[in-house]
């Protein structure tokens, strides 16, 4: 990313690099995050130049004080970012409503980045919804330029208007690549000092101004550069897009030929909706098409904006011809278009049906995501499991986010039973650990990961001590926030702009609290499998960490040992073991040669942590200087 | 001029930088380009893509729509298929590596990885043009066996829809790599151009 002051060049640039950019352009003196895929790199990138351009950029524990920290720079007349993924939007759901009522001085932008199909998520929630909820003003972008522009423009809106702005963003943007013509990177401005009577109070007295202020930002929407038309000037067929619909919807149109035909508005300023330049376009129509990214939003509010003008209108989108799930491609939207415009479908094979080529071709392996070769997880997964056996897999397991989400599949065994926002096993597992008291007699054991431990888990744990939980809690410390690109969380000791600060201990802060802890290797198989077994048959609140680094960590550091198969000791396929190495165990390291019908070793792959040749039953598996 | 390619593979292979590298080579140059990267969660195995939409007229959407990839690269032979099937159309051109990489269920035994001739004919029967190339094994001989996806944007240069040059790839090269690294790229980016060239694995 450049910090560079070139009006007028352009680059090809990320979207979430073009986020950067935008914060640079706009000013910032401040900007706080939580990662959180798809936006995950985007704070990295701050932190890196923030030194040599003057701001301060930070990691948080968690979301809510990431925003929290912009408020308070704001306060001085500061400029200020914070960047979330939408679970992290809704964590700072209080913040927002609260922070909306008492308003702000120096311009402060929420950047929402949303995961439509979930790629990188466990849900696909619309950000959207929170700009209503709270009555704030509401931006998305239609390509990377216009999110590297909106940054600055939502930076002077909030300013104006003293309130925060919410800008959303896709995975498609954020993870996509387009040119970005760069702007002019503004002087720094400085501080105000802080009266006597100055006042940043969220009141309800302050109500009536949090919608006198949405006023003011429908009223600028109104002609705002970031709504635009395209195609055939009062057209009867008329598209509405918000954020990557449009791109889709121009592509899709050419490829039909029918681009002449149908208009298209798209929409840059979501909330509060341009209701006159809507009704215009409206009123021209016959029919309205909305294509946007996950839930019906604009289609219902634009459907309200014709009720209460008393437009008389067909609309269709999300909830009935685009499906009301998973994210908008060229397929999804070309299938729309046709149907919309009464194009008949040519009759292509259907995927995988007759005439497919897929259907009559190989039958190929599909790529299941699984734990990296040494991973630590897989260990505690697999040793867990075994611990739960001894109970007769009596025991349940409630999980939380991270990496170790992954063991709910092949990769950790199937490893936990519940499994839900950041934060929350441990504190389901304390309310159902309490049920012991009144009959239910499963063990309760509950997991979260080092990063996650800092972001939510300390209260849930304080929690469980003051309420005498009965259950294990682990934390599977792997000394990262591996999941989202290792990024600097307290308990590592750096922080964002590449400072060191003091090593938060984990152990410390449960002992502090009075939890008992027990620490332990998850790559000493034997013992932290009879750990384990102890801990769960004893009563109360107990703490185990499993500390081992994340594998991608570790081969920064620790010399590679080799592993290699001893393939007399190796009893194959035939007797007893069925493959337990690559079956059961998993590593992506360990292969199957299937012309010496023997275990093997990629020795491309495999970081020689040694572990498979621990749990293989036949001891076939060398280590370079023998098991530790 | 249009020109439509997938770049894919999995993860922890350097997708997203060859295509970022290509892409800027490119916007240098004056072009409009879109590219589009499907990744979950990385580094953990699981099939990634790149798609690098090049044309003269407008900076297109960032999705490749199905049967319309000009071009596919591929870091690893199932997923040449894989994407072939779905992107391809009979005038493709596909260029992959030729080691293979082994899904999780392979390794478990419940999946089969089809045998590398079964999967060379199904990709040549299923397009205008192609070239085997051992990419990893290059770049373990030229001592960086994850300089693989250089030697690949190399390969991808080399063909007539790319309107690029080797020197327009090195500026954008040098923008990322100084001096030691930067050769060993620019030397392994012109194996994989040459490769291509002479017709290698075609
Ligand atoms: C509220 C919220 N913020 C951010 C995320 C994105 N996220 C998923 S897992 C994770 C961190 C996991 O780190 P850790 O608990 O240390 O586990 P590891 O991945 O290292 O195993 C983050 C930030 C999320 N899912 N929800
Ligand atoms: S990144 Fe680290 S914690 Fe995540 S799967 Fe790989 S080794 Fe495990
Ligand atoms: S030693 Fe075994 S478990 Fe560890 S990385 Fe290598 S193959 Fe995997």
């Amino acid at each position: 990313m450049t910090t560079k002051n070139e009006p007028g060049k352009t680059y090809l640039m990320q979207g979430n690099e073009a986020i950067v950019r935008g914060a640079l352009e706009g000013g910032v003196h401040f900007a706080s995050s939580y990662p959180g895929s798809p936006s995950s790199q985007v704070l990295g990138m701050l932190g890196h130049i923030a030194e040599q351009m003057g701001f301060r950029a930070e990691w948080s524990t968690n979301e809510t004080t990431a925003l929290q920290s912009c408020m308070g720079a704001s306060f001085a007349n500061g400029r200020s970012i914070c960047i979330v993924k939408q679970n992290g939007l809704l964590v700072q759901s209080d913040t927002i409503h609260c922070g909306a009522l008492g308003g702000i001085k120096g311009g402060l932008v929420i950047v929402s980045s949303d995961d439509p199909d979930s790629h990188s998520s466990t849900n696909e929630f619309d950000s959207r919804h929170m700009a209503i909820s709270a009555n704030i003003p509401l931006l998305e972008p239609a390509s990377v330029q216009e999110t590297k522009d909106m940054i600055p423009y939502a930076l002077d809106l909030s300013e104006e208007l003293e309130q925060m702005v919410l800008v959303r963003v896709t995975t498609r943007i954020c993870h996509g690549r387009g040119g970005v013509e760069l702007g002019e990177l503004p002087e720094k401005r400085p501080f105000t000092p802080i009266g006597e009577w100055d006042r940043m109070v969220g009141i309800n007295w302050l109500h009536s101004f949090l919608l006198e202020k949405l006023e003011r930002a429908r009223e600028a929407f109104e002609v705002s550069e970031f709504n635009h038309y395209n195609g055939k000037p009062k057209a009867k067929n008329l598209i509405i897009t918000g954020g990557t619909g449009m791109k889709y919807v121009l592509d899709s149109l050419e490829d039909l030929g029918i681009e002449d035909e149908v208009g298209v508005l798209s929409l840059g300023t979501l909330w509060p909706l341009p209701e006159k330049l809507i009704t215009e376009h409206l009123a021209d129509a016959e029919k309205v098409l909305v294509v946007e990214e996950v839930d019906p939003f604009l289609e219902e509010h634009i459907a309200a904006i014709a009720g209460k003008y008393k437009i008389n209108i067909e609309i269709y989108g999300r909830n009935d011809i685009i499906p009301q799930i998973g994210e908008l491609n060229p397929e999804v939207v070309t299938k729309a278009l046709k149907e919309f415009m009464g194009i008949e479908d040519e009759k292509a094979p259907a995927c995988g049906g007759e005439g497919c080529p897929a259907a009559e071709g190989l039958a190929i392996p599909e790529r299941e995501l699984t734990f990296c070769a040494g991973c630590p997880h897989r260990a505690s997964f697999f040793i867990l499991k075994q611990a739960l056996r001894r109970e007769g897999n009596h025991g349940v397991v409630m999980g939380d986010i991270g990496c170790y989400t992954m063991a709910g599949q092949r990769a950790g065994q199937y490893g936990y039973h519940f499994m839900s926002c950041m934060g929350s096993g441990i504190s389901a597992a304390e309310g159902l650990g309490q049920l012991t008291n009144y009959g239910f007699d499963q063990p309760v054991v509950s997991l979260c990961g080092d990063s996650t431990f800092f972001h939510t888990v300390v209260p849930g744990l304080i929690n469980a001590k003051m309420n005498n939980a009965n259950i294990l809690h682990i934390v599977l410390d792997n000394s990262a926030t591996a999941m989202t690109g290792f990024q600097p969380h307290p308990g590592t000791g750096e922080t964002a702009m590449g400072y060191e600060t003091e090593k938060i201990s984990i152990k410390a802060l449960c002992e502090s609290i009075g939890c008992p802890v027990w620490e332990a290797d998850p790559f000493d198989v034997e013992e932290t499998t009879q750990l384990i077994t102890d801990l769960i048959r004893k009563d109360g609140l107990k703490v185990l960490i499993l500390l081992q680094p994340c594998a991608t960590l570790a081969a920064k550091t620790r010399a590679k040992k080799k592993v290699w198969v001893d393939a007399d000791k190796c009893r194959g396929d035939n007797c007893g073991c069925d493959r337990y190495c690559s079956r059961v165990w998993g590593c992506p390291g360990n292969i199957w040669d299937f012309e010496k019908d023997c275990a093997a070793i990629d020795e491309v792959v495999c970081v020689g942590c040694g572990v498979c040749a621990k749990i293989c039953p036949a001891k076939a598996i060398q280590v370079e200087g023998g098991e530790e | 001029m249009n020109t439509n390619v997938v770049i894919c593979g999995i993860g922890g292979q350097g997708n997203i930088l060859a295509s970022g590298l290509m892409g800027s080579a490119l916007v240098e140059k004056g072009y409009k380009v879109s590219v589009g990267e499907t990744y979950g969660a990385s580094q953990r195995g699981g099939s990634v893509m790149s798609h690098l939409r090049v044309s003269d007229e407008r900076e297109r959407g960032v999705l490749i729509p199905h049967g319309q990839a000009d071009i596919v690269v591929a870091f690893e032979p199932v997923e040449a298929l894989r994407i072939l099937r779905v992107y391809g159309n009979p005038d493709t051109k596909v260029i992959y590596d030729t080691r293979p990489a082994y899904p999780l269920g392979v390794l478990i035994g419940e999946d089969e990885y089809p045998a590398l001739e079964d999967i060379a004919a199904e990709i040549d029967a299923n397009c205008s043009e192609s070239y085997a190339l051992p990419a990893t094994e290059m770049a373990v001989e030229a001592g960086n066996a994850k300089v693989a996806n250089i030697i690949m944007m190399g390969a991808l240069a080399a063909m007539d829809e790319m309107p690029i040059e080797p020197e327009e790839f090195f500026m954008a090269l040098a923008q990322n790599f100084k001096g030691k690294v930067l050769e060993m790229n620019k030397e392994v980016f012109m194996t994989g151009y040459n490769a291509i060239k002479e017709g290698r694995g075609k």
